[in-house]
């Protein structure tokens, strides 16, 4: 057992974890931020990303360890300062952008780190980010509108809904 | 002008702030005080006699709190099967013992042998790799008409043979079918497979048992789409717990698409576990494991026939489908080819004789039961295939040919026992045309082969039965459980609702739409109304969420527990108020007395109910709260025509879907938003198994598809943009909404005009194909083209 520390949404954050606990797991089961999800167990699906000093990471695929003294932020530190949701989560409810809202924390994370990089995407680029992030209920339409609608993007030509 | 709220107002998802904050509370997020953690040990051997289990050197490693093999299960009850088909001849289906741990057999890779309780995860793991497990291998029974040849192996050694049922339907008609092909002027036939899928939520499925040891009660929490079901089933058939002694809890689900229906071995397992250790036992599937141990869907093997007269009208359907069981039977599978499936067969057509063969068989894979759609989407697709090939080897238009051929006279009954209540399948089909620009399609191909590219168009239909389904009805047809559904409305006093119903929302955002059916009713805002499911302790007895049924029965019970609310309300305004009952109207959250200014407001009467000072008391009980059981007269029947082209690279085979439309017509909607939603999310799973998935299998048993890595599911860069339209509306006319169910109708629609549409695309370029198996994948399309 090895000792880590790291921010986490702002706030200094540490335990004990054995060299092959993961980073999703150390969020979930000993910090309590259970709003990021594992969804598969080959890094394919995305419900697992999060920050890590700003970088989009799968955490399933990242040991706890490799964190140790990173800045991390989460799902749970996404909203505004008054609890508010921020654009991206807001453009997530505005426009219907998920259902059984298993994999939202993963694509919400990824929309944010995507419109960092690229503050525009076009509907190309942000299906072809979205690559490691799998729904299965959505048909992706309605996240690939949000995401556009959260950059700041004129969707309403965007069929329906 | 669109509603602010109420019924057909897309109001926003109150569900989904818990979901953008990382607030939800799915079952993985539930750990209890003392948890023990369960892995298990599973065949990765298809098929073999179990020689010896040896857990000795597990038993003493660190955190093992115990091991259990079957051994440990003798006489408890094994897992059941609650839908029992009859075969043609009258006899009821072979029916096998399914253990919750394998009993000196394993049947197919992923079969749970032994499990480990240890305090941790990582230790139950470790302790499991050091169970020795010897088995004796056995030939492997993989492909169903294999599988039902004389002398081919047995998955059972106590059934006859490895035929679960041969049924025939509708069996009087037989002959007449026979002899209508035999006058037929035109006859096609398509032999076609229906790939095996796996229905993939998202979440993983967990279960978390425990056991109160003061009181006897056991409580599991679970990844289900029905707690109520998961409880009479695993309480009365599997563990002997009395339902008062046992709480099923469904919270957040991360989507089920049917995979979560099916009471499962790992939900007996922990709710055993945690009372045989004294301590909450939980297990948490990985992709993997979900892979091989979830029920899969499909896998349908069929020949079908359509018999035309000299004027291109449909005389006669014949099919003759093999249906894949796995190694046991599922909860629900048996129903799924059968009462599912050749109900169905209709389609959207007058045909007049109808015969529908099939064959049911065991095989050493996963079992297989109902994925989204459940038997209509394998309906459909040999259906629309058929049809479209008749349209070609006649040389006349699809569109027309269907449209000869439609159902147009409302109620109709079909000669598979079902009677669609309405539809209006041309206006369905007036309104695809107008989206799809048809007229424009000539132009777009030429310019798809200006850069090399084949373009097809393919058009089709579906209809659906959703709705599941009238007790009496399916009862008669083998159903082991009734089919209605329930709602209590508890009114606070200060006027605000509690809904609690039997149904489950896992995606398909219930708390928001049901909410808007009952703000409706009273004429208050939906944020007084507050809608709760997934707990057998507050709601009352109700069969869940499948088959497009939680709106259609589960609303129905909603509304009619809502109007006796409203009853016993307007008897307490008509005291308040001092009028007679029958002069008191409701609207907008008021009572007031016909034809005079005085009125009493809901608050005020919600109040009384429960503060009964000024209350007729001597007339009716204080407090406000009913509940109603709905059991439908009907199923639903929900109908469309979808379009889709295609774009196929001549170089590689690989197929990109270019433009898809859809017009569906759902009777009355509660939430546009919502339900072009669900048209979305079933469009993508039916192009991905047109395009993407298959569920694959060598030929010893091994499963070749069981991780995101080899499995393909659909990515955002795999689809396209859809165009959705529920304009078209013929309300049903058997429940009090009038609604007929969204839920299923994309994944039931899309796959054929996939299909369709690529088969348009090899024509236009001369290649002589009529039909490629799914999923159309760069390599079956290119060798199609090549072959």
């Amino acid at each position: 057992m090895a000792q880590v520390s790291m921010t986490v949404n702002g706030k200094a954050a540490s335990g004990e974890v054995e060299g092959r606990t993961l980073l999703s797991s150390f969020l979930r089961d000993q910090l309590m931020l259970t709003g990021t999800h594992v969804g598969c167990d080959t890094s394919q699906c995305g419900a697992c990303v999060v920050h890590v000093d700003g970088q989009a990471v799968k955490s399933c695929t990242m040991l706890a360890m490799e964190a140790d003294g990173a800045d991390v932020a989460t799902i749970e530190g996404q909203a505004n300062a008054d609890g508010s949701l921020n654009v991206i989560q807001q453009a997530f409810q505005d426009h219907h952008g998920l259902q059984c809202g298993f994999c939202t924390p993963g694509m919400v994370m990824s929309a944010a780190a995507l419109l960092k990089e690229n503050p525009k995407p076009s509907e190309t680029e942000v299906r072809e980010y979205l690559e490691g992030n799998i729904c299965r209920c959505t048909g992706y339409h309605n996240i690939v509108k949000a995401i556009m609608a959260a950059s700041g993007q004129d969707v309403s030509a965007i069929a329906a809904e | 002008m669109p509603k602010d709220g109420g019924i057909g107002a897309s109001s926003k998802r109150r569900e989904d702030v818990r979901f953008l904050t990382g607030a939800g509370n799915y079952t993985d997020d539930i750990n209890m005080h003392g948890q023990a953690y369960v892995h298990f040990l599973r065949s990765d051997i298809a098929h073999g006699t179990i020689t010896n289990i040896d857990t000795s050197a597990a038993a003493s490693m660190p955190g093992v709190v115990r091991i259990f093999t079957g051994s440990d299960f003798e006489g408890v009850g094994g897992m059941p099967c609650g839908w029992q088909v009859t075969d043609k001849h009258g006899q009821p289906m072979q029916e096998p013992a399914h253990p919750i741990l394998a009993q000196g057999k394993v049947r197919h890779v992923g079969e749970p042998i032994a499990a480990v309780v240890a305090d941790s995860l990582a230790e139950a793991r470790d302790a499991a790799e050091a169970i020795v497990v010897d088995i004796n291998e056995l030939p492997a029974v993989v492909d169903m008409k294999a599988a039902l040849q004389d002398g081919a192996t047995k998955v059972h050694d106590d059934l006859d043979n490895n035929l679960c049922y041969d049924w025939g339907f509708v069996e009087e008609n037989k002959d007449a079918v026979n002899k209508a092909f035999e006058d037929a002027a035109h006859v096609t036939s398509l032999e076609l497979v229906n790939n095996r899928l796996v229905a993939n939520p998202m979440e993983p499925r967990v279960a978390v048992g425990d056991y109160a040891r003061g009181t006897d009660e056991s409580t599991l929490y679970t990844t289900s789409q029905n707690p109520h079901v998961i409880r009479l089933l695993m309480g009365a058939f599997v563990l002997g717990i009395p339902e008062h002694k046992l709480r099923v809890v469904a919270p957040d689900v991360g989507g089920g698409f049917g995979t979560k229906i099916f009471h499962y071995q790992e939900e007996a397992f922990c709710t055993f576990a945690a009372k045989a250790c004294n301590r909450p036992v939980k297990w948490t599937s990985s992709r993997t494991e979900a892979f091989i141990s979830d029920a899969h869907g499909r896998d349908h093997v069929t020949k079908i026939e359509l018999a035309l007269d000299a004027d291109n009208n449909f005389t006669a359907i014949r099919t003759e489908t093999h249906a894949n069981m796995g190694a046991y039977l599922s909860t629900f599978a048996p129903s799924v080819p059968t009462w599912l499936h050749g109900t169905l067969m209709a389609g959207n057509y007058k045909t007049p004789l109808i015969y529908v063969n099939v064959k049911a068989v065991f095989t050493n894979t996963v079992p297989v039961d109902a994925y989204r759609g459940a038997g209509r989407p394998e309906a459909t697709f040999q259906l629309e295939r058929v049809v479209d090939k008749a349209a070609r080897e006649l040389g006349v238009d699809p569109i027309a040919l269907r449209r000869q051929n439609f159902i147009t006279e409302f109620p109709y009954a079909t000669p598979v026992a079902v009677e669609y209540d309405t539809g209006d399948y041309h206006g369905t089909m007036d309104k695809l045309e107008e989206m799809g620009d048809f007229a424009g399609f000539a132009a777009r191909r030429a310019e798809s082969e200006k850069n090399g590219k084949l373009r097809g168009l393919g058009v089709n239909c579906y209809i659906e039965a959703c709705g599941i389904a009238p007790s009496n009805l399916v009862g008669q047809l083998g159903a082991r459980a009734g089919l209605y559904e329930s709602a209590t409305v508890r009114v606070n006093a200060t006027g605000g609702l509690v809904v609690m119903t039997g149904s489950h929302s896992h995606g398909q955002g219930h708390e928001t739409s049901f909410a808007q059916v009952v703000a409706e009713m009273i004429g208050i805002d939906e944020n007084m109304v507050e809608i709760v499911h997934g707990d057998t302790a507050n709601t009352p007895m109700g069969m869940g969420t499948y088959g497009s049924r939680s709106i259609a029965v589960g609303g129905s019970a909603m509304v009619r527990a809502t109007e006796k609310i409203i009853n016993k309300a307007k008897k307490i305004a008509s005291h308040l108020l001092e009028a007679s009952e029958a002069d008191i109207e409701l609207k907008d959250g008021a009572f007031s007395v016909a034809g005079t200014d005085k009125s009493v407001a809901w608050g005020d009467v919600t109040l009384a109910a429960y503060v009964p000072h000024n209350y007729p008391l001597e007339d009716i009980e204080p407090g406000l709260e009913e509940t109603a059981f709905y059991d439908p007269s009907n199923f639903t029947y929900p109908s469309g025509a979808y379009a889709c082209e295609v774009e196929v690279d001549p170089d590689t085979g690989k197929v990109t879907i270019e433009r898809f439309a859809a017009a569906d017509d759902f009777g009355n909607i509660i939430n546009p938003m919502i339900v072009t939603g669900q048209v979305h999310g079933g469009l993508a799973q039916g192009i991905g198994q047109a395009l993407l998935e298959n569920c694959a299998y060598d030929e010893n048993g091994q499963l070749l598809s069981a991780s995101y890595m080899d499995y393909a599911m659909p990515r955002a860069d795999d689809l396209p943009m859809f165009d959705v339209d529920h304009s078209s509306q013929t309300p049903c006319t058997h429940n009090p909404l009038g609604v007929k169910g969204c839920g299923e109708a994309g994944a039931i629609g899309s796959p054929p005009a996939v299909v369709n549409a690529v088969v348009d695309a090899l024509q236009s370029a001369g290649k002589d194909v009529t039909h490629i198996d799914m999923p159309l994948s760069p390599d079956r399309v290119w060798a199609a083209m090549n072959g």
